[in-house]
């Protein structure tokens, strides 16, 4: 029993957290469908790969007459939103750990609705952000090839946070209404990926687009 | 039944929580640095344009292997194997289309 639990720490099926012997669901049972949902994060790693590089053409060359990101960007609103995507990624991490190891569903549901009020204020900030652009600082997406790409890279992983967020709700109801199941357990386990992915393409988003942008 | 069983659990979760601590503490503190870098104005031109990416990319590698518990291990072979396939066809595909687009705009000037 020591043994096989010592083997199953060093030796896990899959990466990330394995659910507790006997608890389940089982390591080797959960490790193709996260191993399958790593395929699809990493074929949105792609999509994203892609947005960036019409982004880095269009940064050189693509901005003509409109205003440009000099112009545009202040650091502090991206500062804020990068530090509360990053306690949002926090109370997820906090929330796949009560998972495993607390059976108390109200732990669990706290860590979850702190990472979906947290996602929720970064929305917020990037909407605003977008209303302004689009009235006061005349930078709507028609404005220039450069914004075009702007907007479609921030409004991608915009929309990738809302829909994150509905999961999370989804998967929160689903506690409530059928406990700890281990197909609940599954769904939270791949929502975690997805959420800690998210916050990977937002450290891209602001190196590339933000910090060069003020920079160069 | 709440909380580790035995010895070997209360180790597992004492590994898994101190992960999470130093993978917030890292990406903060490599957050902090980057926005330093205009901040400040210590750095400029292309100094502080690679230093910027680099601690972007640092910043990639520790919230993969901190929140994303992806690592080298011998077990981890097939998902490791998968997230390099990906980084090789990123940049491909990244590069590639740069490469073609940057010509093209050197053309036309």
């Amino acid at each position: 029993m020591t043994a096989s639990a010592h083997t199953r720490a060093d030796e896990r099926a899959h990466i990330g957290l394995t659910q507790r012997e006997g608890e389940g669901p089982d390591p080797d049972e959960a490790a193709p469908i996260i191993f399958g949902f790593w395929v699809f994060l990493m074929a949105d790693l792609v999509l994203f790969a892609v947005l960036f590089s019409v982004y880095a053409a269009m940064v050189n060359g693509g901005q003509g007459t409109a205003p440009g990101p000099a112009d545009l960007f202040d650091l502090k609103i991206p500062f804020v939103e990068t530090l509360i995507l990053l306690a949002s990624s926090l109370a997820c991490g906090k929330a796949s750990l009560a998972l495993k190891w607390r059976h108390d569903r109200g732990r669990l549901l706290a860590w979850m609705g702190l990472t979906f009020l947290l996602g929720a204020g970064f929305l917020v900030l990037e909407l605003r952000d977008f209303i302004q652009l689009a009235t006061e600082k005349n930078a709507p997406p028609q404005a220039s090839g450069w914004l075009s790409s702007y907007w479609l890279l921030l409004g991608t992983h915009g929309l990738h946070v809302a829909a994150g967020m509905i999961w999370l709700a989804v998967i929160a109801a689903q506690v409530v209404l059928w406990g700890l199941v281990h197909e609940v357990k599954l769904r939270i386990m791949r929502f975690a990926l997805f959420w800690h992915m998210l916050d990977i393409v937002w450290i891209a988003i602001i190196t590339v687009v933000y910090l060069f942008g003020v920079q160069s | 039944m709440t909380g580790p069983r035995n010895e070997e659990e209360h180790e597992e979760l004492r590994r898994e929580r101190r992960a999470l601590t130093i993978g917030a503490v890292q990406a903060l503190i490599l957050t902090c640095a980057a926005f330093a870098i205009p901040a400040t104005g210590l750095l400029t031109g292309l100094a502080a344009l690679a230093g910027i990416a680099l601690l972007g990319v640092l910043q990639i590698a520790v919230h993969f292997r901190w929140f994303l518990h992806l690592d080298l291990r011998r077990s981890h072979r097939h998902d490791l194997q998968l997230v390099l396939f990906t980084v090789l066809i990123v940049t491909l595909m990244v590069g590639g289309s740069i490469w073609i687009l940057f010509d093209l705009h050197d053309r036309m000037m």
